[in-house]
């Protein structure tokens, strides 16, 4: 009798041989990882099509031009700066959410409670800035469907009225399309940051509640972590795409 | 947690190995930088001083210094460099479809402009 094991017969213990998740992941955080992955989709979709509007138009309007004001300190003259101020709330509450996940791995339950106020604070924080870029904006003329021309028959008045937002040839299309995919593209990022504000909420009332304590693992806080990053991560392109090309 | 010798332990604890404070301060310092240099060239070199004009060039610097700030977030923030190959594979390797996509609308934006500019959209009127 030979004791030699054929080849078919061994036993296979690669890590999609069965018995073991292949991926060492758990199923939510998969399953959260393909959500952000088909919103990535989305978003991307939003943004190439914002481009090739962009594109398409001989003539587009100059971003530095609409947004120019700092709230409460400066009304014109400095584009960037508001929206800069932003973008740092926003990275920082990354960060803080990164140091909530880092606490809850290792079990310390007022470290995770310090990080996730301070990620909701962020989130808040944010979403107060963009209330008041939308308003501005709305106030300069802009809305769905609607740019400062709108309404205007004279061809002087329409004139004056673009051309503070342009710096080469003005055009009421391209205007439009900026209006509408500006309050479209930035209006369904603040819907994900007002959906993960109330996401991080939960998950904190959940630590306050000692749910992760009893469960043993803040396995929670990663997933909710994951959706707080990819919303970080819309603004990163957001950001790129809308104030600085 | 104190896992230094970047030889991660996958099977052990695949969820822990890498990020600790310091790296997580580390890589906000990148992106804190990558985005002070946006800034530096948008407000800087494009709006005071002059030196670069908006076009082609630095808008290819700025999505690329985009992309580097979404590799560092989806990498170390979403922890997906410490997952295993397959699933960084996974989740990925489906973004050539956007990159087809963005071909595919530029393409058909450079024939819309020219499209625009040269014909008359109503011809018999």
């Amino acid at each position: 009798m030979s004791t030699t094991v054929s080849h078919l017969d061994k036993v296979k213990d690669g890590p999609w041989s069965g018995g073991k998740s292949p991926w060492n992941l758990e199923y939510g955080k998969i399953m959260m990882w393909f959500f952000l992955v088909s919103d990535a989709f989305t978003f991307s979709a939003f943004l190439v099509y914002y481009g090739a509007q962009k594109f398409a138009q001989p003539s587009w309007i100059d971003a530095d031009k609409v947004f120019q004001s700092i709230p409460g300190i400066a009304e014109s003259g400095q584009p960037l700066v508001f929206v800069g101020i932003m973008t740092f709330i926003l990275i920082m509450s990354s960060v803080t959410m990164v140091l909530a996940v880092d606490a809850g791995h290792r079990n310390k339950k007022d470290e995770v409670v310090k990080w996730m106020l301070w990620t909701v604070l962020g989130g808040l924080c944010f979403l107060g800035c963009q209330a008041i870029e939308w308003s501005h904006l709305h106030h300069q003329g802009f809305w769905f469907g609607r740019n400062p021309a709108t309404g205007l028959t004279e061809q002087s008045a329409i004139v004056e009225a673009l051309q503070p937002y342009f710096t080469k040839e003005i055009s009421y299309t391209a205007a439009l399309q900026f209006a509408n995919l500006f309050f479209t593209i930035t209006g369904f990022h603040g819907l994900h940051v007002t959906i993960g504000v109330t996401l991080n909420i939960i998950v904190l009332s959940m630590t306050l509640n000692n749910t992760f304590e009893r469960r043993g693992t803040y396995l929670m806080v990663e997933k909710v972590g994951l959706y707080w990053h990819f919303v970080d991560l819309v603004w990163v392109f957001v950001f790129t795409f809308f104030y600085l090309i | 947690m104190s896992n230094h010798d970047h030889i991660v332990n996958h099977d052990a604890d695949a969820h822990e190995g890498g990020m600790d404070k310091k790296r997580i301060w580390s890589v906000f310092f990148i992106l804190l930088a990558l985005t002070a240099l946006e800034f530096l060239i948008a407000l800087g070199f494009v709006h005071h001083w002059g030196i670069l004009q908006k076009g082609m060039f630095v808008n290819v610097v700025y999505i690329i210094l985009t992309l580097a700030k979404a590799y560092y977030i989806v990498a170390f923030f979403m922890h997906l460099k410490f997952e295993k190959s397959g699933f960084i594979i996974c989740c990925s390797t489906v973004f050539l479809f956007i990159i087809y996509f963005i071909v595919l609308l530029l393409v058909e934006g450079e024939f819309l402009r020219d499209a625009m500019t040269h014909q008359a959209i109503f011809p018999h009127q």
